[in-house]
């Protein structure tokens, strides 16, 4: 669609979102991408730097409350194919994580960021568990780390106009499963395994 | 012989050195490919093929004439101070200055050129935007290496955005005549810069012993710089026609054009170690980054064109 076009156009020339795939090649596999998050566009350059066949697949999760207004909301559905999820969600309301359920199920690739909230750091913060928990339901899905480099200095928190920068969007390997891992030492290795790419 | 005929000649002289490159590169090729290849030769293939395509968009431009041409510069200085700025570390304090010098400075800069305004085009960054600077840092309130994160916005600015833009204000010169012996100057320009620079390299290759500062860049030698700089001033000698000049002053201007565009290149080198890096980028292939090709004309360009204007102008 010439939205998405346009918008991965746009990317590659306000911040370059440069793909660099270290540790795998871009694949149809069903993939959970997981990134560091610094800053509103994290998601839309990483969906930016996959190549057009895969972007029509993969679904970047998206906040709710920043994303589903007026004209973003109609730039994240029609342009980038967003997934919602409800950050402030209630828990007694159902799974927070459903709808990302569903769409692994259909068998599209999901985008998502298990630090939760944007961070103004190079390096990723402890992750919360959402994605332990995608990665036990779905054992055959790839957990790709992606590492994005500079965004954060691009549009830090509570700014408006990102400074073009040339940032680079790493894929490292897919993380090994290892059975009977506790939650802990799991979320703790994933994240590792972006450090390693910074 | 009228000022377009000029410039198809000039085009077609290009062109037939290219393709002597490009054969010179495949026959090379093909002689290291039996010996399992060579990383310089791939390199050197890589950045002929680049050349092909940046000879192709100037030459586009200069037919779409001048709305192109001062575009297609404002497009470089775009993609040369995001270059700079990326391997320059900034903090969020340094959002303000850094949204103002793209989204501000350097589009009024190229629109000042492209209407031509000379008066203003000339202190619009040196007085204006380097005041601005310091009061948006400052109002920002982070006052932590508040002198260094400056001068680094200030030098980056200045280098990327103001000295570039002189090759498009070459436009600007009244030159007794027709309008298109402007863009031929600013061929003849990058020309002489660029040939200078790949002599160098070639001379550098083939010939280089003694480096010049192999702290700073180690592929600048002094037999370099002598074979390649002294053939480009007899190429810029042997150009006098297309420009204003007569033979001797052709040569005088190469000679400006060529010491000054390998002052840049090692100052810009300079630049680019203290920050801890060995390219500007890697957009274009071969080459690196686009200040890679534009570290020596930003420091010829300034002084070429004051020269020509204060000479060669009515």
């Amino acid at each position: 669609m010439w939205l998405s076009r346009l918008l991965a156009g746009m990317m590659r020339v306000l911040v370059g979102a440069q793909p660099r795939w270290i540790g795998c090649k871009p694949s149809p596999a069903l993939r959970i991408y997981y990134a560091n998050h610094t800053s509103h566009f994290d998601a839309l350059a990483l969906w930016s730097a996959l190549p057009n066949r895969l972007r029509a697949t993969t679904r970047p999760v998206a906040a709710k409350d920043y994303w589903s207004t007026g004209l973003r909301a109609w730039v994240a559905t029609n342009g980038f194919n967003a997934l919602f999820i409800d950050r402030n969600a209630d828990r007694s309301a159902g799974d927070p994580l459903a709808p990302l359920g569903e769409a692994l199920q259909r068998g599209e690739s999901l985008i998502i960021f298990p630090e939760g909230t944007r961070r103004a750091q190079a390096l990723p913060s402890p992750f919360k568990s959402g994605l332990f928990h995608l990665a036990t339901r779905f054992a055959n899905a790839e957990l790709v780390p992606v590492y994005l480099d500079n965004l954060y200095r691009s549009m830090p928190k509570g700014t408006f106009l990102p400074v073009p920068l040339t940032c680079s969007v790493r894929f490292g390997k897919p993380l090994e499963r290892r059975a009977e891992e506790a939650k802990a030492d799991f979320l703790e290795r994933a994240r590792a395994a972006i450090v390693e790419l910074a | 012989m009228n000022v377009q005929e000029k410039f198809y000649w000039l085009m077609g002289g290009i062109a037939a050195l290219l393709v002597v490159a490009s054969l010179i590169g495949w026959i090379l090729q093909v002689r290291a490919a039996s010996r399992g290849g060579s990383a310089t030769i791939d390199n050197l293939n890589a950045r002929t093929r680049a050349w092909w395509v940046m000879v192709a968009v100037l030459a586009a431009c200069f037919l779409l004439g001048q709305t192109a041409t001062v575009l297609l510069f404002a497009i470089a200085s775009v993609f040369a101070l995001r270059e700079f700025v990326t391997l320059t570390p900034t903090r969020p304090g340094d959002h303000m200055p850094l949204v103002a010098c793209f989204y501000i400075m350097l589009p009024v800069q190229y629109w000042l050129i492209w209407y031509g305004w000379y008066g203003l085009f000339a202190v619009f960054l040196p007085v204006y935007g380097f005041l601005s600077l310091p009061v948006l840092m400052a109002m920002s309130g982070d006052t932590e290496g508040f002198l260094e994160r400056v001068t680094k916005i200030q030098w980056g600015v200045l280098i990327t955005v103001y000295c570039i833009s002189y090759v498009p204000a070459l436009l600007l010169l009244d030159l007794h005549g027709d309008a298109g012996r402007n863009l031929l100057l600013i061929i003849y320009l990058l020309l002489v810069v660029q040939i200078s620079d790949v002599l160098q390299y070639v001379f550098g290759k083939l010939f280089g012993k003694h480096a010049i500062a192999p702290r700073v860049s180690p592929s600048k030698t002094v037999e370099g710089f002598i074979g390649g700089g002294l053939s480009a001033i007899g190429i810029g000698t042997a150009l006098w026609r297309i420009t204003p000049f007569t033979p001797l002053q052709a040569c005088a201007m190469s000679t400006v054009i060529v010491v000054t565009g390998f002052l840049g290149g090692l100052s810009l080198s300079a630049a680019k170690r203290s920050l801890g890096a060995k390219d500007w980028g890697s957009m274009i292939e071969g080459h690196g980054g686009m200040l890679d090709r534009f570290d020596s004309v930003s420091f010829a360009a300034p002084v070429f064109f004051h020269l020509c204007r204060y000479y060669f102008t009515g």
